[in-house]
């Protein structure tokens, strides 16, 4: 398919343009098979704006005589409009904005026609392998080996060809396992902690069904995770009641009587459409400034978006707590095992290991229990706030997961390496990118689609120091203590940075936010200055002594 | 001091106010002629001023004591358990006679005796000068100027002697015009907008009824309209919803007839009485104090109890009075019923979005010293300073000082103060234990004898100015008389969590960005400093490097922070927020603080010995 047959109308002048708390532009605007390009084009002050098809949520379009006028919602939540004149024009321009931003192929996204103009220091593609992982672990400890048995993505096709299992687990008893497991998903590592040697585990849930089934492996692999006369603890992200639903389905939940060393623990935590209609909700609640207060308050309660995030945080300190205080282990699991399980794994993760709250740490945190996990992608951000779909699978699950990560980052704002930008950042590619990173449900799928060889990965531009150097926090200063969260509904906070965004000028606290920025660095200036010239003078001092004692 | 009872009391728990699992600190608890005192087994204390104790609650006996909650006026909550019932009894009485005073006489502010001399004391009271703020703005002049009118307080017992009008307002006029309004409260200029020539006039509300008027009242009005040569308009504000506006007309009082005044234009801005505010305060209070909270009970109490809705009222009306002076260069004549607390409200926000210097140390408090002191709000009734009516207490100030944190979240270089200076200002609303708040009004005041017998807080707060500047301060941000224009769309009113949770510590942010920035720039000053030392010495010895070297100690790598110098017995009741903290604090190690789940408490009973409860406090030296 050529993308010229999608664009009827690839110019139109005289546009305006319109944002809020901007003043009006008219331009020009462009369609190539990939953006949406508008541009001023006066010499004084050329304003440019370049947004990918792939990032629009929705179209409206509108008439008043021939003027035209779409609104176009995007997946990162900004709204512009654009007036056109010429129905025509606007129609098919309309259409196809409409048409390229539902392209059904995902090869024919842009990742895939996407030339980098940087050079590439480091390939994310290369980066953050398990064996590299694996290496780490095994510096501190050989209980665990690393799999192979999913090299062809053949027992599970939502893993990662290696993962890491209990040593003395076989292959064999693996593949015995995984029958016994919702989508083949077997418990495996996710979690090592050095302090003491417990670990964090996911999988999904169990077929136990009506009649109670076990598998005899299953519990010895889950088993092989014990310290001898130690607990551990199996923390099931669904509802008690919802977890029993399941056994009508020939899902379920691991029964007391099979595994008298564990103790379940039941913690609700929603997920698909529950999400996907708070996320719209809250947006729709975020962008009407005429809400009096009683109206916007009870728009926000309603969105329910804050009692997901601190459910979600709740369950992953919950994990923490167990992992680190009750030196237990945990197995944590829901349904799939690619949601709300990995949601609390990699929080919990960040709460434990101040690895993770580093920027490679983080990026390898993302890569390790969300892209090789089997989130899915693809499907879960497909559509964002704007979305008319409402198809089942979509929903904000990642998002949702920044903004916990956000949170614990705003009560311990200098326990990260990166700042705010960084998880916006990574919240703008999960839902429309130039690079291939979020491409794709599962690395079987990113294999087949040739991800690595035919697209650049995101950590290949990010993690160059001009880059970086937007992402880094100043205020980072590496904290090795585990740290917990408040989760009181007083400490939790709507993350403006995202769903205030487009919504308020936000010239005043960028500003502050810079002069804070120049406050750290004059600090550091003045310091290495201050050094430099004790040093000076305690050299002088000593040469004065010398020739003194001469 | 015979109130007291009992003096010591040990083995005392006090429990944790938000946890589920009844966790406590055990310790002794003291009481003292002007304090409460808990040290806990980690010799940690915990000061409570008797006069911030707002309630005493003795609950029914249980297992472990006789529970005592006490509840302050800075939203303090503590929770004792003391094991025999008769020493909790006793306690319980001794402090209900110790929190409630019936003579001024008794309160803190007399008995406190901060090492200050005679000369110090005075000069400390001449600090802020209104005389000296009102030539500031640019009055007396061609069409303002002092009236001594009130000079005896003969006309309105509840406004300061000094009070400026239009020079056509006669005294014939303002005799007349004091007549028809409530409590005698003429209208008297508040604010004089040089650039604009326009003024912010502030009285009560006219004694109309359903017809009644006044030709001296309608005088004066005129009178303002034509001491502002660029706008024959003004505006009278009532800042009263309608419906109550026209209930009081009933009563005999009421607002202006517009027919019956030439050149107003009439606007009701809608903020509720005194009354409305108490039991919303007491609402959010009674919503951010439950134990488990979830997020859509938060929600949905903090928006029934309003409290955020009154706030943005009060801040929308002050954006109205702004814009009709910025905008249209109009005079603005603010009123509400007795006009001292809404009134107040409006004129001085309205002032501080208009005047930069409201926005600085020194300006906040003169700009409270005119506003709200001197021209009568009722503090003492309104914080409770006597034993009085309770329905007389409001928090009319606080949400004056969450309208102003509100506007520095939203213009973080505009304020030279910090979050902390308006803590603390809160703090000493109701502590009494300085002159300044004490009475309801300056007659009051001068009766007292407050300036001999007390001191002001201002010369304190000033001496510790340090903790209570804004690191992020931009003085070219705003230059003198440039407008804020506040945004007041819902979403920018926030839970106020540092004032209402101010010693719930384990909700807030472990590590204060804001605390460090402060350290940070303060440490910047003393690098300074240092360089200019340093370069001096290099300098001195490259010019006599043959003479003999003075033996010089040796200063370490990294400059000490600098200490704050502060007179202890002002410091010891005010943990605040830690402002003082040149460590980074990493808090809430302990796991059970955060309340995560309820299962700690089952499954510490089934198995004791997996549970840790350690207090970690991690400390990482900056």
């Amino acid at each position: 398919m050529e993308f010229a047959e999608l664009i009827k109308t690839p110019r139109a002048d005289n546009v305006v343009l319109h944002r809020p708390f901007y003043l009006a532009v008219e331009g020009t605007l462009c369609l190539t098979g990939h953006h949406l390009i508008f541009s001023s084009r006066r010499q004084d002050n050329a304003e440019e704006l370049w947004l990918l098809h792939s990032n629009i949520d929705s179209i409206e379009k509108r008439f008043v005589g021939s003027l035209g006028t779409i609104i176009i919602k995007c997946k990162d939540l900004r709204i512009i409009q654009l007036d056109i004149p010429g129905m025509e024009e606007c129609l098919n321009i309309a259409s196809s904005i409409e048409a390229l931003s539902t392209l059904d192929s995902v090869t024919l996204m842009y990742p895939f026609f996407y030339r980098p103009m940087f050079e590439i220091v480091e390939d994310g593609w290369r980066c953050f392998l398990p064996n590299e992982e694996f290496e780490l672990l095994s510096s501190v400890t050989d209980e665990w080996r690393l799999s192979c048995i999913n090299k062809e993505f053949s027992v599970c096709p939502s893993y990662p060809p290696v993962v890491i299992v209990p040593k003395s687990i076989d292959d064999e008893a693996l593949r015995k396992v995984a029958m016994f497991r919702h989508g083949s998903r077997f418990p495996v590592l996710s979690y090592y902690h050095k302090k003491n040697g417990m670990v964090m585990m996911r999988s999904s849930q169990p077929l136990t069904g009506t009649n109670g089934r076990r598998c005899k492996e299953d519990e010895k692999l889950i088993n092989a995770t014990l310290r001898p006369g130690k607990r551990g603890y199996i923390i099931d992200t669904r509802s008690l009641n919802v977890a029993q639903q399941a056994r009508a389905k020939g899902g379920g939940f691991e029964q007391e009587v099979h595994y008298p060393q564990w103790r379940r623990i039941h913690k609700c935590i929603e997920r698909f459409n529950i999400l996907q209609e708070s996320l719209i909700k809250l947006v729709e609640a975020c962008n009407d400034q005429s809400h009096n207060m009683d109206r916007w308050l009870s728009k926000l309660e309603a969105s329910n978006w804050l009692t997901h995030v601190k459910e979600i945080l709740t369950a992953a300190c919950l994990a923490a707590q167990c992992i680190d205080r009750e030196g237990a282990s945990v197995l944590v699991h829901g349904t799939e095992g690619t949601d709300s399980t990995l949601q609390v794994t990699s929080l919990a993760q960040i709460i434990l290991d101040p690895r993770c709250r580093t920027i490679r740490g983080f990026e390898s945190l993302v890569v390790r229990e969300w892209l090789q996990a089997g989130h899915p992608f693809q499907q879960r951000c497909a559509q964002s706030a704007y979305s008319n779909s409402k198809q089942k699978w979509e929903a904000p699950v990642f998002l949702l997961f920044l903004d916990c990560v956000w949170q614990i980052l705003r009560q311990f704002p200098c326990s990260f390496e990166f700042n705010e930008q960084f998880l916006i950042m990574l919240f703008e590619h999960a839902y429309a990118s130039q690079f291939g990173t979020f491409l794709g449900n599962n690395e079987n799928e990113r294999s087949k689609l040739k991800l690595p060889q035919k697209t650049m990965s995101l950590w290949s531009w990010v993690n160059r120091s001009e880059e970086l150097s937007k992402f880094q926090n100043p205020l980072f200063e590496a904290n090795s203590l585990v740290i917990w969260p408040s989760v009181a509904p007083q400490s939790l906070q709507l993350w403006e940075g995202v769903f205030l965004r487009w919504n308020r000028p936000s010239k005043f606290l960028d500003e502050a936010h810079e002069e804070m920025i120049n406050i750290i660095k004059y600090n550091k200036e003045l310091q290495a200055k201050v050094n430099a010239l004790r040093r000076q003078l305690a050299q002088l001092q000593t040469v004065d002594r010398m020739q003194e004692n001469l | 001091l015979e109130f007291i009872l009992t003096t010591k009391q040990e083995q005392v728990k006090l429990l944790d106010r938000f946890s589920t699992s009844n966790k406590s600190l055990m310790g002794t608890l003291y009481l003292t002629a002007t304090h409460l005192l808990f040290i806990d087994s980690s010799q940690r204390e915990t000061w409570i001023l008797h006069h911030h104790i707002a309630a005493v609650e003795k609950l029914p006996l249980t297992t472990s004591g006789c529970p005592l909650v006490i509840q302050c006026k800075n939203f303090r909550i503590v929770h004792f358990v003391v094991p025999r019932e008769r020493d909790c009894h006793d306690i319980y009485n001794s402090l209900l006679q110790l929190s409630r005073t019936a003579k001024y006489e008794e309160l803190y502010a007399f008995s406190y005796n901060p090492k200050q001399n005679e000369s110090e004391q005075v000069k400390g009271w001449q600090l802020i000068d209104l005389a000296e703020e009102y030539k500031r703005m640019g009055v007396p002049n061609a069409n303002w100027q002092l009236s001594d009118a009130n000079r005896d307080y003969k006309i309105c017992e509840t406004y300061p002697r000094e009070l400026y009008v239009p020079r056509t307002a006669s005294k014939p006029i303002i005799v007349g015009s004091s007549k028809f309004r409530s409590k005698g409260r003429f209208p008297v200029l508040s604010y004089y907008h040089k650039n604009k020539e326009a003024a912010i006039c502030r009285c009560s509300q006219p004694l109309s009824g359903f017809s009644a008027r006044c030709l001296e009242d309608e005088h004066m009005l005129q009178a303002i309209s034509k001491a502002n040569p660029s706008n024959r308009y003004m505006y009278v504000m009532d800042t009263r919803p309608k419906l109550n506006a026209m209930a009081n007309r009933a009563a005999g009082k009421g607002y202006e007839n517009e027919d019956n005044y030439s050149n107003i234009r009439f606007q009701f801005v809608g903020i509720e009485n005194i009354h409305v505010m108490r039991s919303s305060l007491q609402k959010l209070l009674e919503v951010s104090g439950t134990k488990g909270l979830s997020v859509n009970d938060f929600l949905s109490g903090l928006e029934n109890s309003g409290w955020l809705r009154h706030i943005k009222a009060v801040l929308d009306a002050a954006v109205f009075l702004v814009k009709a002076i910025a905008v249209e260069s109009a005079s603005v004549l603010v009123h509400c019923s007795d006009g001292w607390d809404r009134t107040s409200q409006v004129c001085s926000l309205g002032a501080l979005l208009l005047d930069s210097y409201y926005r600085t140390i020194k300006g906040f408090m003169v700009l409270i010293e005119k506003d709200w002191i001197s021209f009568g709000h009722k503090f003492s009734d309104r914080c409770c300073q006597l034993d009085g009516d309770p329905k007389e207490i409001s928090p009319v100030f606080t949400q004056f000082l969450e309208s102003v944190w509100n506007l520095t979240e939203q213009f973080p270089q505009a304020f030279e103060y910090n979050e902390a200076f308006l803590l603390q200002i809160h703090e000493h609303v109701h502590s009494c234990q300085f002159g300044n708040f004490l009475g309801n009004c300056q007659k009051e005041r001068e009766e007292l004898k407050l300036r001999e017998k007390t001191y002001s807080l201002w010369p304190f707060l000033l001496d510790e100015r340090k903790k209570y500047q804004n690191p992020l301060y931009n003085a070219d941000f705003s230059p003198e008389l440039t407008l804020l224009e506040p945004n007041t769309v819902s979403f920018n009113f926030k839970f106020w969590r540092n004032m209402y949770h101010q010693f719930d510590r384990s909700m807030h942010p472990r590590q204060c960005v804001f605390n460090l920035i402060m350290n940070m720039s303060e440490q910047n000053k003393q690098l300074e400093e240092d360089i200019k030392e340093l370069e001096a010495k290099i300098k001195q010895r490259n010019g006599q490097s043959s003479a003999v070297p003075v033996k010089e100690h040796q200063q370490s790598a990294h400059p000490a922070p600098v200490a704050l110098k502060t007179p202890p017995s002002f410091q010891k009741e005010q943990p605040l927020i830690p402002v003082n903290d040149a460590v980074r604090t990493i808090e809430g190690s302990n796991t059970a603080d955060n309340r995560y789940s309820e299962f700690v408490a089952e499954f510490s009973k089934a198995e004791p010995a997996v549970v840790s409860l350690e207090y970690g406090v991690a400390r990482m030296t900056c």
